[in-house]
């Protein structure tokens, strides 16, 4: 290969490049840095910088999910059907990794793995719902048929997510940060060196989960030869 | 091709890194390396762990790109 071919397509995944330098980044100084010791939470407060990204993902994944339905409604394009498929399994991905790293820093500071807290008890619907929307697809065989009624229930999927994990967390006692009573992620209440991993953080890990959208949507191109001519 | 020689740095990279940590057994007391890693209680050992465990994913799915563009390259040419 021309080595000018090789540098252009380089620079076509310099963003893949970025995430990965930004995660060991993201690792190193996620472990290494100093923390404020509050309460029961101990050295587990660098959790932020793992377990808060998942989520990032999993909203970056179903936005993306959502928007492409809307879009699918308004054009009945199968392509947009099978981007919103695919964002909204990478998401429903993440967001099982966000309730999994989540359940387990439970464990060690609120005392239960599955507590009856508010923010815990929603999210966990919220991912059942989007869970309800991948086996609904596998249960329509005509194309046309699942991608409609798919779309339909993707939208309403998303009308859930929002009062379910950012609306009503907020409005109730919950021991989860960011809830009535609790002080959550605003410019005031982070220090300032936990700051300067988190945002890397949410970039990188954002864009890993880019990355394995990309991936899975030209998987499907290959597969789904008939929709993508 | 490229498989090939892949493996085969995987293979030599995973054969030095046994021949390290059997010459460092020898002597686990000294050199600055594993002072590093002795310090603060053990915790760069897992930095370490977690390191390699990312870099892992990440090789997996550079791979995967590549193989995905191939299978690409080769739709394009004779569909």
């Amino acid at each position: 290969m021309p080595p000018n071919i090789a540098v252009k397509k380089m620079a076509r995944h310099w963003w893949k490049a970025l995430a990965i330098l930004l995660l060991i980044y993201v690792i190193i100084a996620g472990f290494t840095i100093n923390i404020p010791i509050i309460g029961t939470n101990g050295q587990s407060s660098r959790g932020l910088f793992f377990h808060v990204p998942m989520w990032i993902c999993m909203y970056t994944m179903f936005t993306i999910s959502v928007v492409n339905s809307l879009i699918f409604l308004s054009k009945y394009d199968l392509k947009r059907d099978v981007y919103a498929s695919s964002a909204a399994g990478v998401g429903t991905f993440f967001g099982v990794l966000g309730f999994a790293t989540g359940s387990l820093w439970a464990t060690y500071t609120w005392g239960g793995t599955l507590t009856s807290d508010p923010k815990q008890m929603c999210t966990a619907i919220a991912i059942l719902i989007y869970m309800a929307y991948l086996v609904l697809r596998l249960s329509i065989h005509d194309i046309d048929k699942r991608a409609r009624i798919s779309a339909v229930f993707n939208i309403f999927a998303f009308a859930l997510l929002i009062p379910l994990t950012y609306i009503i967390p907020r409005m109730v006692d919950s021991l989860h940060p960011g809830s009535a009573t609790t002080p959550g992620f605003a410019s005031n209440d982070t220090e300032g060196t936990m700051k300067m991993v988190l945002y890397p953080a949410f970039i990188g890990w954002t864009l890993l989960s880019v990355w394995i959208y990309t991936l899975v949507v030209r998987y499907k191109k290959l597969e789904l030869k008939n929709i993508f001519r | 091709m490229i498989n090939k020689a892949l493996s085969c740095c995987l293979t030599l990279a995973l054969l030095f890194i046994s021949v390290l940590a059997n010459a460092q057994q020898q002597d686990t007391e000294s050199g600055a390396v594993n002072e590093f890693f002795r310090s603060n209680g053990k915790i760069y050992v897992i930095v370490g762990v977690l390191v390699i465990i990312f870099l892992g994913i990440v090789l997996f799915l550079i791979n995967l790109d590549r193989k995905i563009s191939k299978l690409e390259q080769r739709e394009k040419t004779n569909p």
